[in-house]
């Protein structure tokens, strides 16, 4: 039988209205004490001359989601955390738009801090996510994350 | 036998495909990456890792026939 993992995928750009009504959502949680959120945002890179425009991102999805699923399962063993949300966009995203937003929330903030920074570099280096960067005149190149 | 390969990002660019039936005999990885190097010449300067049944696998993993990808380096976030 196959597993079904959450799908963090989000078509487009993550909005602040979106990200708004998620820490909305966590009023009624009044064990918090403490949340934490990372925003991964798409940067004008310059290179030769030309400006990245957008990023197009693709992802083997099946097994992008079910590695978030394991780096979420690993992150709650780590550190003591109440809750934690993974959104990541595919599709066009533009400069200055959100692309990656993590949210983790704890009833202390050492936790939050430590399993933040856990979680966004495990994404970087774990999940088959590839992006495309447009420049302005429509040529492209493929990010490799660094 | 028949294995279906699917192919990521600048990489599907190279192969011209997202993904291909291959007729195969059973090989470990190093035997799937010679053939598919001769298939498409274009994969040898590109810098990739094989999946198998959604993780990654080594050169001497035995292919069972099941969900095989090739990845080019990851970019998310």
């Amino acid at each position: 039988m196959k597993t079904t993992y959450k799908n963090v995928f989000k078509q487009g750009p993550i909005s602040s209205e979106f990200i708004g009504a998620s820490i909305a959502k966590h009023q009624s949680k009044t064990g918090i004490g403490a949340h934490n959120i990372f925003l991964g945002q798409v940067r004008a890179d310059e290179i030769d001359g030309k400006a990245v425009a957008a990023i197009e991102y693709t992802a083997y999805e099946e097994m992008a989601n079910k590695k978030f699923h394991d780096i979420r399962e690993t992150t709650f063993e780590k550190f003591n955390l109440t809750c934690m949300h993974i959104y990541h966009s595919l599709g066009t995203v533009k400069t200055g738009e959100i692309c990656l937003f993590v949210f983790v929330s704890s009833p202390r903030r050492k936790d939050v801090f430590k399993a933040l920074e856990y979680v966004v570099e495990a994404i970087k280096k774990e999940a088959p996510v590839f992006g495309k960067e447009i420049f302005e005149d429509q040529s492209h190149q493929w990010k490799v994350n660094s | 036998m028949h294995i279906e390969i699917k192919y990521f990002g600048m990489l599907a660019e190279v192969t011209g495909c997202s993904s291909e039936i291959l007729e195969l005999s059973v090989t470990p990885v190093s035997g799937l990456k010679e053939f598919l190097f001769k298939k498409h010449p274009g994969l040898q300067q590109k810098d990739f890792r094989i999946a198998q049944n959604q993780e990654l696998v080594s050169e001497e993993t035995m292919l069972t026939g099941q969900e095989i990808a090739i990845l080019p380096p990851f970019a998310g976030g």
